[in-house]
């Protein structure tokens, strides 16, 4: 009975997270929104647990233990980058641009 | 292989192209060795008259029925089509053969003494030997596509010839104005080649001539269809209307060249495919009657053109454009003995006339020469009174012209009477006929005029070349007189190989060539003409031709020219004829401009510039980078676009996965 | 008030949604993580009212708790705390973003409505009744150990080596 709705918020929530990634600059606010994206299919698997068997739920466990270790990696990274660059905007890191 | 000296039959060719390699390789390495070219060239050519003669002599024991075809190796067998590398031994092909190498002997040996002080003396031999060798392969095939290779060769030697001297831009344009008229002619040749595969199935001569009666509907439009396009090839090589304007320009070669290629042989290839076709054009009445009608008008209006020319070469060109149309006329009549009788003949005097030409030409040069004068040495303004100077070369030049001219008892009175009674014997039953009787006897009146204008210019009245050069005119070295002397006891005593029963005669080149000229007995209606006809016939013939001779006599008075710097221009009709009715300047108006502005306009600026260069080359290379262009906004090198581009793609991929 | 659980639901939803959107939209670093950190807690209310409570204390303890501490703490260590003027994007990055999103949207539309097919539907009420029969944790621990043990163990070598990676991109020093 929940699962429509819970279906149609997480939705919602993971385009919210990708509009963010599209038009923020800020890395460190870009992973957020990433973490934003996680969550909402978090929500979908919690969800489907429901009715598909504890999978689900022991999915969301993994993803969780994954997003962890993605944040502490990434934010490492912006760090090191950070630490080049001093700044964190998109804009400055185009070392990938020819000439 | 028939065991005789017919066997022999690829030597005299072998020969040619063999003077030709050795020549060429003379004129590359040792140009002034001309002692040897002018052995090699002239004695491949006396070495092949010999060897035609013992072929001919071999063919005659033989008694042969049929032509004897001698298969080399296999050239083109592709589908259903095999045309070999053969020659044919037959009547018809040995009377070419042995005037090709004949007379062409007697010219190589003149051109040792004419050309003698050209620094280009080794590459003409080759060239002419060259010419030879394709002549003989032309007169020798035994297949359309064969002999298509020596009309293609003759007309690349005529080119090479005739520019012969290219560094002057007129020889050049000559050159080239005679091979892309010829080039018109030879489309029509193909066509003709494509229609006669279609219809029969084969290329061979023999085979063609066997099935014709049976494959082609006589009178249909594939027969006269096909013998339409190849008398286009023929009007093209044999200088007829209305591609008869590059044979005066051609004048521009050497006189020997003109002599042999312009007169005897070459321009004679298009009525020796017309004999040679004769079954066809007999199951073609509307191109019989075409060739014979060109070929009498082309008699008529070369021959006033004659009438008003100063350069004494281009005199005997259109003369010779007359002739040819007297041949035509002949083998269109369906007289093709007649026809090949005239060739031969024709192929004696008008190569004497030449050659004298070529003497007097010779002698003028060294005067001028000699005082550093620039005047033109082959106008007849500046000639006059010669006899006194070249004896010989006048007295053999008046025996060419009565023969020319028609008068009994010389070759051409024989075979010029021939033509201009069958075509009255026709006339009898196709009204037409006697139309073209009446244009052949115009010419021949003509002919007899222009030609005694000629020698009453060139050798009789005073002399105009000026008094210090008189000194220095006098005949030519025997290796150039000697030839003449040749040729006219062959114009003189020529008639005799075909004498009219008329006049008790055996008749023997028409009987010899009977068995190859079915198209003849086929067009020709035997309805004699009773023997009074006929000596009536005789009797206008000559009274037309003293009439001409004693008309110029008396009319044309030496004494009122004046040398070619100082002449009045003309008026009027003179004018006219003089400028050859305006047809070069016609066909220049119809013809050469808007294809030239085509090709510029169009095809080059249009086509070229912009189609081609535009779109496809410089387009492409725009296309190029207009895509490489595109393509950047895809590296920009900024995270935040390659991310928009993920999620691109990540929506493509939804989109394919859901929908 | 006796709200039902849906009403409930919903409620917690929009909270999710509206912190969401105003977690994007902030200008400053520090304000976006404190939206995301109520987004999170919403949606671990979320999870309680879907049965399941275990992975709700775990989202409040490790992803509100741990993981976006750790984001705070970057953002201070770098002094971001203030809103960046060049932040967002100018119209031309709004503009897609709007076009991509709202396709992504109108994509995503059609599987939250679909309904799942019946044969691998389980009986409503199966999870309760797991949850009755194992306890809460048990229900999610019994198939983390069994099934999904060797992922389980992976995970924890992945943790690993995110440590390490992470210890070394951070240095000064390589």
């Amino acid at each position: 009975m929940l699962l429509g709705p819970a279906l149609a918020i997480s939705a919602v929530l993971f385009t919210l997270g990708v509009a963010g990634v599209l038009f923020r600059r800020n890395a460190i606010v870009i992973f957020m929104c990433v973490e934003l994206m996680l969550n909402a299919v978090n929500l979908t698997f919690v969800a489907l647990a429901q009715n598909l068997g504890m999978g689900g739920q022991v999915f969301v466990f993994f993803v969780m233990a994954v997003a962890a270790a993605e944040a502490a990696v990434g934010l490492a990274i912006i760090l090191a980058v950070y630490r080049h660059k001093q700044s964190v905007s998109l804009q400055n890191m185009n070392l990938l641009k020819d000439g | 292989m028939t065991g005789t000296a017919a066997d022999l039959v690829w030597l005299p060719p072998a020969l040619a192209l063999l003077g030709f390699v050795l020549n060429g390789t003379l004129a590359l390495t040792r140009p002034t060795a001309k002692t040897l070219v002018s052995v090699i060239g002239a004695g491949v050519l006396l070495a092949a008259f010999a060897a035609s003669i013992a072929v001919f002599t071999g063919f005659v024991g033989l008694h042969a029925d049929e032509p004897i075809v001698f298969r080399y190796w296999s050239w083109i067998p592709v589908g259903t089509l095999q045309v070999d590398f053969a020659f044919q031994v037959d009547q018809l092909s040995l009377v070419m053969l042995l005037v090709v190498t004949g007379v062409g002997s007697l010219i190589h040996l003149f051109s040792i003494g004419y050309m003698k002080e050209d620094p280009g003396y080794a590459r003409y031999f080759a060239y002419l030997n060259l010419f030879v060798f394709f002549m003989l392969v032309l007169v020798l095939g035994a297949s359309f596509p064969v002999t298509f290779v020596g009309w293609e060769g003759v007309g690349l030697c005529s080119y090479l010839l005739i520019g012969f001297w290219f560094s002057e831009a007129v020889n050049a344009n000559a050159g080239r104005k005679a091979f892309i008229m010829n080039r018109i002619g030879d489309f029509g040749f193909m066509v003709a080649m494509f229609l006669i595969f279609w219809s029969t199935g084969s290329l061979d001569f023999g085979t063609v001539f066997t099935h014709a009666p049976t494959a082609l509907v006589p009178g249909g439009g594939a027969v006269t269809a096909i013998t339409l396009f190849l008398f286009l090839g023929c009007t093209g090589k044999s200088a007829q209307i209305p591609l008869y304007t590059w044979l005066p320009d051609a004048m521009a070669g050497p006189t020997p060249v003109s002599a042999l290629i312009h007169a005897a042989t070459m321009v004679t290839a298009g009525v020796y495919l017309v004999a040679r076709c004769s079954i066809l054009f007999a199951m073609a009445p509307i191109s019989s009657a075409v060739v014979a009608g060109v070929g009498a008008l082309t008699a008529l209006f070369a021959a006033t053109i004659a009438l008003k020319q100063w350069d004494i070469k281009k005199v005997l060109a259109y003369s010779t454009i007359s002739q040819l149309g007297y041949m035509f006329l002949a083998v269109g009549t369906g007289a093709i003995t007649a026809g090949i009788f005239h060739l031969a003949t024709h192929a004696f005097f008008k190569a004497l006339l030449f050659l004298g030409s070529g003497s007097v030409i010779f002698a003028m040069h060294r005067a001028y020469h000699h005082t550093h004068a620039h005047d033109d040495a082959q106008d007849m303004r500046n000639m006059g009174g010669l006899s006194r100077y070249m004896p010989w070369t006048t007295g053999l030049m008046w025996i060419a012209t009565l023969a020319i001219a028609g008068v009994p008892p010389l070759s051409g009175f024989f075979s010029k009477d021939e033509i201009l009674t069958a075509a009255y014997a026709r006339g009898q039953g196709e009204p037409i006929w006697l139309v073209f009787w009446g244009l052949g006897l115009l010419a021949a009146l003509l002919t007899a005029f222009y030609m005694t204008r000629l020698m009453l210019y060139t050798f009789h009245g005073p002399n105009r070349t000026g008094e210090k050069e008189q000194t220095h005119l006098h005949e030519a070295p025997w290796i150039m007189t000697g030839p003449l002397l040749v040729l006219g006891l062959l114009s003189a005593a020529g008639g005799v190989i075909n004498i009219p029963e008329l006049y008790h005669g055996n008749a023997w080149l028409h009987h010899w060539l009977e068995p190859v000229t079915p198209g003849s007995a086929a067009l020709l209606p035997e309805a004699h003409l009773s023997t009074s006809t006929e000596w009536l016939l005789v009797g206008i013939a000559v009274a037309v031709a003293v009439v001409g001779i004693v008309g110029a006599w008396r009319l044309l008075k030496p004494e009122a020219l004046v040398p070619a710097p100082k002449a009045p221009e003309e008026r009027g009709l003179a004018r006219l004829l003089r400028n050859k009715w305006y047809v070069d300047e016609i066909y220049d108006a119809l013809i050469v401009r808007p294809l030239v502005w085509l090709s510029r306009e169009v095809l080059w600026k249009q086509i070229d510039q912009r189609v081609v260069d535009g779109a496809g080359v410089n387009g492409a290379a725009r296309g190029a980078r207009a895509l490489g262009w595109a393509n950047r906004w895809l590296q920009t090198g900024q995270v935040g676009t390659y991310v928009a581009v993920f999620v691109v793609g990540v929506l493509l991929v939804l989109w394919r996965a859901i929908g | 008030m006796l709200l039902s659980s849906l009403a409930f639901f919903w409620v917690f939803g929009v909270i999710a949604m509206g912190s969401a959107l105003l977690c994007i939209t902030r200008k400053n670093p520090v304000a976006s993580a404190l939206w995301l950190v109520v987004t999170l807690f919403a949606l671990a209310a979320l999870f309680v009212l879907l049965d399941a409570q275990f992975i709700a204390a775990l989202q409040v303890l490790v992803y509100a708790g741990a993981i976006m501490v750790l984001f705070l703490f970057v953002i201070m260590l770098l002094n971001l705390g203030r809103p960046g003027p060049t932040d967002i994007k100018g119209p031309v990055g709004l503009l897609t973003a709007a076009v991509l999103a709202g396709a992504l949207l109108l994509l995503l539309r059609p599987i939250s409505e679909s309904t799942l097919p019946s044969s691998i539907q389980l009986p409503p009420g199966t999870v309760q009744a797991l949850q009755q029969q194992q306890g809460i944790v048990g229900s999610v621990a019994n198939p983390l150990f069994n099934e999904y043990l060797v992922p389980f163990e992976i995970a924890s070598v992945l943790l690993l080596a995110a440590i390490v990676g992470a210890v070394v991109l951070a240095k000064r020093k390589l």
